[in-house]
């Protein structure tokens, strides 16, 4: 059994409330950094653990943490960033309706390092449950004196405020959501600055996703070293992966990085393997935004190595034949999985979610919608496939935001894997409609599981 | 600052102060080098970075650091470096990015370049003429909205902004309360006022200088003449609300349009007011200067209002 980190004391009842939560040593990283550590130990402790963004970016939240400008006079913020609205990602949710405390406990310590006094949690409009939920976390916590005034004695004032978005994807952009959280039009901000100088009403800001932060109570106690010890190579600690598709025993999975993909999809212990005994077709590693990759791309590398759950592993061959981890959305894909129709919904997404404020996004998500949807219902041009290409190129890398490049992505690792089922979604338009182009030369490389006895009969 | 920083575009170097912006850099040098910028306006706070045709490569980052920047970025709002080293026209990666956007811009754009009162001082008809494709590969049908009406002073169409800001930004900084703004989301984003509220206030007619398309034009101006047809002469007056330098333009011996002077990138030198603007259209209302220096290769100096005599067709005597 792998090491829990966040999700160790999921199963004790109660454990969404501030008593039980404490019963299980909860909030003593609170106690342990008010009382025995600097704000630059914290740092250092995080620093050491390797630990990298959950969000998606993978960046290093130590490193983050130490480029935050701290001029006098000026008041610092933290912004955890709970915005989670990428297709096929919901590890936040289930975090924050489970375990709200452990959020908590990460938002104290992490604003205890980066001295700031007020700290925002941005929730995704949609989530009022959550929202309530951590509303209510707070005021437990407040009322036991983690938060509010002097907390614990230590002379350390810190309050917590939740704020709820409009349920824009483009917010969960860091820039777009400080806009947001001013109370402006949730568009990127043009960067430099970045908000490490000039963030949230203009003052130094770090912006972290809601895991990250989680991960960082863990760290101060056990120490970074411990937690570096975890994972493998640079992709250190847990992960907490949200496993949706066509697999037996969908769900927020925590693992250790480092974890096999073979493993993770086929072991019971996870995923459970492909549901009602179908075969894999392909898999999105990291939320809708990653690129898609085949059945023997996921599982192997193209130089016939394992492919493992890690920032690295996954990201190996680049582009060409790698994707990301992203922000843990694993969605599985089995050989019933129309590859174009697939595409041609995430790319809806981007189209619905792009701010419009720059003219790439604004214009050419809309376009590649329309293509794809073309395509997928038959009236599709052989020149439409090279088209897509091209302009999903020129929406890559010419946006003020990373939306541009998120909504290229799937398209491009689409036309690039999955070629030939495009050709023949232009060249049979009637049996595109009627059935499904199947598995074809992307094989499942395991062996057929045996299917459920119920469904064999 | 005494101190000066050494940029090098397209092989010319310039030194320039720091803090200036790698488009500014580049109009510093001129020609053909300067970026083209449909969003970005001087005069503007905050305005700039969102158009990306500016986009331009820079492949070294400054002496110290020469490491090149991994993407293209906006001219218009990337800050120069000392030592840095930018490609604009000698760049092969930079002439098709901005050859996608020119394109992807024009895909919903309704190309009514015949109808359309902007049409020989639009920044996007010189853009799609000097980078664009001769077809669109865009084969469905153009976004459109709903026309609405924000006042008796300026028409809004919609269909052909581009969703630069400028006159958002305008109406934030120049005037003292801005009532219309952008509504909705990505391609449904629209220029709208809350409400369908009427724009106006005195400085609201600049909002029409600074588009740069044909979204913004002049109600009074509507349909009496192409701008090409139109001579354009320097004036000014006394105003106490503005500076009251101001370009005319007549058609014959009528003063048919007035708007602020602006310079060869299109930008006013001195943003006017409403009256100035939409109220003094008598020639004794202003004290004439010369005429406007206008580019050769514009349409509207083959107007030739240089000439002597005066054309045939708004000659009185011959009428």
């Amino acid at each position: 059994m792998a090491q829990k980190i966040l999700l160790k004391d999921i199963d004790v009842p109660g454990i969404e409330t501030f008593d039980v939560f404490r019963k299980q040593g909860g909030y003593s990283a609170v106690e342990k950094v008010l009382k025995t550590m600097s704000p630059e130990d914290v740092v250092e402790e995080v620093k050491k653990s390797g630990l990298r963004g959950r969000g998606g970016a993978g960046f290093p939240t130590g490193m983050k943490w130490s480029f935050l400008a701290k001029p006098e006079g000026v008041p610092r913020y933290l912004v955890c960033n709970a915005d989670e609205s990428e297709p096929g990602t919901f590890k936040d949710r289930y975090l924050m309706t489970k375990l709200p405390h452990v959020l908590i406990e990460g938002m104290i310590v992490a604003s205890y390092a980066l001295g700031a006094n007020t700290s925002y949690i941005y929730v995704r409009g949609e989530m009022m449950p959550q929202i309530r939920i951590l509303e209510k976390a707070i005021a437990e916590a407040k009322a036991a004196g983690f938060l509010g005034e002097n907390i614990l004695g230590s002379g350390y004032d810190l309050e917590i405020y939740v704020q709820p978005g409009g349920g824009a994807y483009i917010c969960g952009e860091e820039t777009a959501l400080l806009e947001s959280l001013e109370g402006k039009r949730g568009n990127p901000r043009i960067k430099p600055p970045f908000p490490a100088i000039a963030g949230l009403y203009g003052c130094p800001t770090v912006v972290n996703n809601v895991e990250s932060i989680a991960a960082t109570s863990w760290i101060v106690l056990n120490g970074g070293d411990e937690y570096a010890k975890i994972g493998i190579g640079r992709s250190t600690g847990t992960k907490l992966i949200s496993a949706s598709g066509n697999i037996n025993k969908p769900g927020v999975y925590e693992i250790e990085l480092g974890l096999p993909v073979e493993e993770f999809i086929y072991s019971d212990e996870y995923c459970g393997g492909i549901a009602n005994g179908k075969r894999l077709k392909a898999v999105v590693a990291g939320g809708s935004s990653v690129p898609i990759l085949p059945a023997n791309l996921i599982l192997r590398t193209v130089n016939g190595e394992p492919r493992l759950m890690s920032y690295e592993s996954l990201a190996d061959g680049g582009f060409a034949s790698g994707t990301m981890l992203g922000s843990g959305g694993f969605i599985v894909m089995d050989e019933d999985a129309c590859i174009v129709r697939n595409t041609w919904n995430f790319s809806r997404f981007y189209h619905h979610e792009s701010c419009g404020q720059c003219s790439p996004c604004r214009e050419g998500t809309g376009w590649m919608e329309k293509i794809l949807h073309r395509i997928e219902y038959g009236h599709g041009k052989m020149s439409d496939i090279d088209l897509l290409w091209d302009v999903q190129r020129k929406i890559e890398g010419n946006t003020i935001c990373p939306l541009g490049d998120a909504a290229a992505w799937p398209v491009a690792s689409a036309i690039r894997h999955f070629r030939d089922e495009f050709e023949w979604h232009v060249n049979e338009p009637k049996a595109a409609m009627e059935g499904n182009y199947g598995l074809a030369h992307y094989a499942d490389p395991l062996p057929v599981p045996a299917a459920p006895s119920e469904l064999v009969k | 600052m005494s101190e000066k920083f050494k940029v090098t575009i397209d092989n010319i170097v310039i030194e320039v102060d720091p803090g200036t912006t790698i488009l500014n850099a580049a109009r510093m040098i001129g020609g053909d080098i300067v970026p083209p910028a449909m969003c970005y306006y001087t005069k503007l706070q905050g305005s700039g970075g969102k158009c990306r045709t500016c986009l331009v490569k820079v492949s070294q980052g400054s002496e110290k650091d020469p490491r090149p920047m991994p993407k293209l970025v906006a001219s218009c709002r990337t800050t120069v470096m000392d030592g840095m080293v930018v490609q604009n026209i000698t760049s092969p990666e930079v002439i098709e990015a901005r050859k996608g956007v020119v394109e992807i811009l024009l895909i919903n754009h309704p190309l009514d370049c015949p109808v359309c009162d902007q049409a020989g001082e639009c920044h996007l008809q010189d853009l799609s003429f000097e980078h664009g494709a001769e077809q669109t590969r865009y084969e469905f049908k153009r976004r459109t909205f709903e026309r609405i009406d924000i006042g008796d002073k300026i028409q809004l169409h919609m269909n052909r902004c581009i969703l630069c800001y400028r006159c958002v930004f305008t109406a934030d900084q120049i005037t003292n309360e801005r009532v219309h703004g952008v509504l909705n989301r990505g391609d449904a984003s629209e220029i709208s006022t809350y409400i369908t509220k009427a724009v106006d206030n005195d400085f609201s007619g600049n909002m029409i200088d600074v588009c740069p398309v044909g979204a913004l034009t002049d109600k009074t101006f509507r349909f009496k003449n192409r701008v090409w047809f139109t001579k354009p002469v320097d004036a000014h007056c006394e105003c106490d609300k503005c500076s009251g330098k101001v370009t005319l333009w007549y058609k014959g011996e009528d003063v048919i349009r007035v708007t602020g002077r602006k310079d060869q990138y299109g930008e006013v030198q001195d943003f006017i007011c409403n009256t100035c603007r939409f109220d003094k259209k008598k020639t004794s209302d202003w004290t004439i200067e010369k005429p406007t220096e206008i580019d050769p290769r514009s349409v509207i100096s083959a107007n030739h209002y240089e000439m002597e005599h005066m054309l045939p067709v708004i000659d009185k005597k011959i009428m």
